[in-house]
C-alpha cells in the first residue's frame, strides 16, 4: 500500500478494511494467497487474535507476512492470554518491525475456544490496552519507567451496535474513544436503519467508525447467528432473501447482499467506511467490493 | 452466611487417591458439604458402602460439626479407636477441612470432594461467587455488585461484545453482570460511576498465599 492506514483514515476517502484468521499450523500457503489477493483491494488488512478462542498460528505473525508482502496491517490484540508485561513487549516488537496498526479487544472467553482447561488472563480489558498504547507512546511502561525508544500506533477497538440493551455498550466505547480509540470497527450489522440510529449518537465524538460487514453463507449461518452470536441480528427478510436464492447459488446471494449494503452505506456516507469479514471465503471479498462499486479500495 | 461450595469427585479419583489403602476412616463436615450435599451424613453413608463394595474397610466414619474449626481435634479424640485402626482419612468436607485434619491427625487426610468457590447461600440449594477477595473492593462503584467477580474476564471498565441479552457468553443461565451492574446503577440515579474509568488492577494487594498477623499485645 503506498499510504498508511492512519493517512487514509485522514483522508476522507471511505475506507475499506477486510480481515485474515491464521492458520492451525505452520502451513501458511492459503494465508499467504489471501494476503496477496487482498493487500491491493483494501485499505488495510486485520489479522485475528485466536479468534473465538482457537488457538492459531499468532497475530502478530500474521500481521507480519501482510507487511513483507506489501500490505498494511491491523494487528489485533485481545487480553486473553498475555497478562500486561506480555502485551507491552509485544506492543514493541510490532512498532520495531513496522507494524503501526492496532485493534484492542477483550478477547472472548476462554472457554468457548478450544482450549477450555486454559487460564484467562484479562489482566487488562479492551479501554485499558488503549490506555497502555498511549502510555507507551510517551515513553513509559505501565510500571512507569523509561522506555529507550517509544511506540506509535494508530490504534483502534470495537463495539456492538446491536447490544441489548445498548447502553452499556456505548457507556464503554466513550471509555474507549478516551482512552484514544482512533478508529472503531463494528461487529456484524445488517439491519442499516438500526445502524444509522447508532451513527446518529455516534457521530459527534468525531472517531472513525467502519461498518463491520459479514458475508452471509447461507439462510442457516444467518439464523445460527441469531441464535449463537452475541449482538448479531440478521433481519427476517434477508433470512428469507438468502432462502430465496437458486440451488448452489447462496454464496453468490450473499455476495449481493453484502454489496448492496456497502454500497448504500458508502452512497448515503452512514459512515467512515466497512469492515469485510468473510469467515474463510477472503477470495470472495474483491466480489463484494465490486458488487459494492468499489474497485481495488478506490 | 458464607459456604465454601465443593462437588464430589468422581469415585474412581477417589479410588486413585487411596491407592490400595484398605482401612480408612471416613468423616463429612456438618456445615458447607451438608448444606451443598456433598459431605453431610446420607453422602457419608453412601460413601461408607461404595468402599465397602471395593472391600475396603471403615474403620469408622462421622460427620464433624465444623471441619474447618481447630476444635476437629475434638472429633478426633472422641473417635480414637477407629482412627487409630485406620491407614487414612478420607475427607468429605472442603479443602479448609482437609487441611486443618491434615495439622490434626499423623494420617493422611485425603480429600474426596473438589472446592469450587466462596460461595454465598442465595436461598435453598443455591450458591453464588460473589466475591473474590482480590484485595481492592470496587463495590462502591458498582452498584454493590462485583464485577471481578460476577464478570467471567473480571472487567472493571463495562461489558465485552460476548454480552448477550443480559446474559454472558460463556453460559446462557449465568447474568452479564454489566448488565446487573448497569440496571442496578440506572435505578440509584448514579450510571455516572459507570462512566468512570477504572485505571488498571492490583493483582498483588496481598501477594500470594495471604497472611496477616495483627499486633495483638
Amino acid at each position: 500500500m503506498d499510504r498508511s492506514f492512519k493517512e487514509v483514515l485522514g483522508s476522507g476517502k471511505f475506507v475499506v478494511t477486510s480481515e485474515l484468521g491464521p492458520p492451525k499450523g505452520t502451513n501458511l500457503e492459503n494465508m499467504i494467497h489471501h494476503v496477496d489477493l487482498l493487500k491491493d483491494t483494501v485499505d488495510a488488512i486485520n489479522v485475528t487474535d485466536h479468534q473465538s478462542s482457537v488457538m492459531r498460528y499468532p497475530s502478530l505473525g500474521g500481521a507480519l507476512i501482510v507487511k513483507e508482502r506489501g500490505g498494511e496491517p491491523i494487528l489485533q490484540m485481545t487480553c486473553r492470554d498475555r497478562n500486561r508485561m506480555a502485551l507491552q513487549a509485544d506492543l514493541m516488537f510490532a512498532y520495531s518491525r513496522g507494524i503501526k496498526n492496532v485493534l484492542c479487544l477483550t478477547g472472548d472467553a476462554v472457554v468457548v475456544g478450544d482450549h477450555k482447561q486454559a487460564k484467562g488472563v484479562f489482566d487488562l480489558d479492551s479501554s485499558q490496552l488503549l490506555t497502555a498504547i498511549r502510555t507507551m507512546e510517551a515513553g513509559k511502561d505501565l510500571g512507569g519507567s523509561d522506555l529507550d525508544g517509544a511506540v506509535s500506533f494508530c490504534a483502534g477497538a470495537i463495539v456492538t451496535p446491536e447490544a441489548n440493551p445498548i447502553e452499556p455498550q456505548l457507556i464503554k466505547f466513550e471509555k474507549k474513544i478516551s482512552a484514544g480509540a482512533e478508529f472503531i470497527q463494528t461487529q456484524a450489522i445488517y439491519d442499516l436503519d438500526n445502524f444509522k440510529r447508532f451513527m446518529d449518537y455516534a457521530r459527534p465524538f468525531g472517531v472513525k467508525i467502519m461498518a463491520g460487514i459479514i458475508l452471509l453463507t447461507s439462510w442457516r449461518m444467518a439464523e445460527f447467528m441469531n441464535k449463537n452470536v452475541p449482538g448479531v441480528f440478521v433481519p427476517q427478510p434477508l433470512i428469507e432473501e438468502m432462502k430465496s436464492a437458486p440451488k448452489g447459488g447462496a454464496l453468490a446471494k450473499g455476495v449481493e447482499i453484502a454489496g448492496r449494503m456497502i454500497r448504500r452505506i458508502k452512497e448515503e456516507s452512514i459512515c467512515d467506511g466497512v469492515h469485510v469479514m468473510a469467515i474463510g471465503k477472503e477470495e470472495l471479498v474483491p466480489d463484494i467490493l465490486k458488487e459494492a462499486g468499489i474497485l481495488n479500495g478506490s | 452466611m458464607i459456604r465454601s461450595i465443593t462437588k464430589q469427585k468422581p469415585f474412581e479419583e477417589v479410588l486413585e487417591l487411596l491407592n490400595g489403602l484398605d482401612r480408612i476412616f471416613l468423616a463429612g463436615c456438618g456445615t458447607c458439604t451438608t448444606l451443598c450435599r456433598t459431605g453431610g451424613m446420607p453422602e457419608v453413608l453412601d460413601m461408607a458402602s461404595k468402599l465397602k463394595e471395593k472391600d475396603i474397610i471403615v474403620t469408622g466414619h462421622m460427620v464433624i460439626p465444623v471441619a474447618c474449626d481447630e476444635l476437629t481435634h475434638e472429633a478426633v479424640e472422641e473417635n480414637q479407636q477407629a482412627f487409630s485402626e485406620a491407614e487414612a482419612v478420607l475427607m468429605m468436607s472442603c479443602a479448609y477441612g482437609v487441611q486443618t485434619m491434615s495439622r490434626q491427625v499423623d494420617l493422611p487426610a485425603i480429600p474426596a470432594l473438589d472446592t469450587l468457590f466462596v460461595g454465598k447461600e442465595m436461598g435453598l440449594g443455591r450458591f453464588d461467587e460473589v466475591c473474590a477477595q482480590c484485595g481492592s473492593c470496587v463495590l462502591g462503584l458498582t452498584g454493590g455488585i462485583c464485577p471481578v467477580t460476577a464478570c467471567h474476564k473480571g472487567l472493571l471498565n463495562g461489558p465485552c461484545g460476548g454480552t448477550n441479552n443480559g446474559k454472558c457468553e460463556i453460559d446462557s443461565d449465568k447474568d452479564c453482570a454489566w448488565t446487573l451492574i448497569y440496571l442496578r446503577l440506572k435505578e440509584q440515579g448514579k450510571l455516572d460511576l459507570m462512566r468512570k474509568y477504572h485505571d488498571l488492577r492490583n493483582h498483588n494487594v496481598e501477594p500470594k498465599p495471604g497472611k496477616i498477623r495483627l499486633p495483638l499485645e
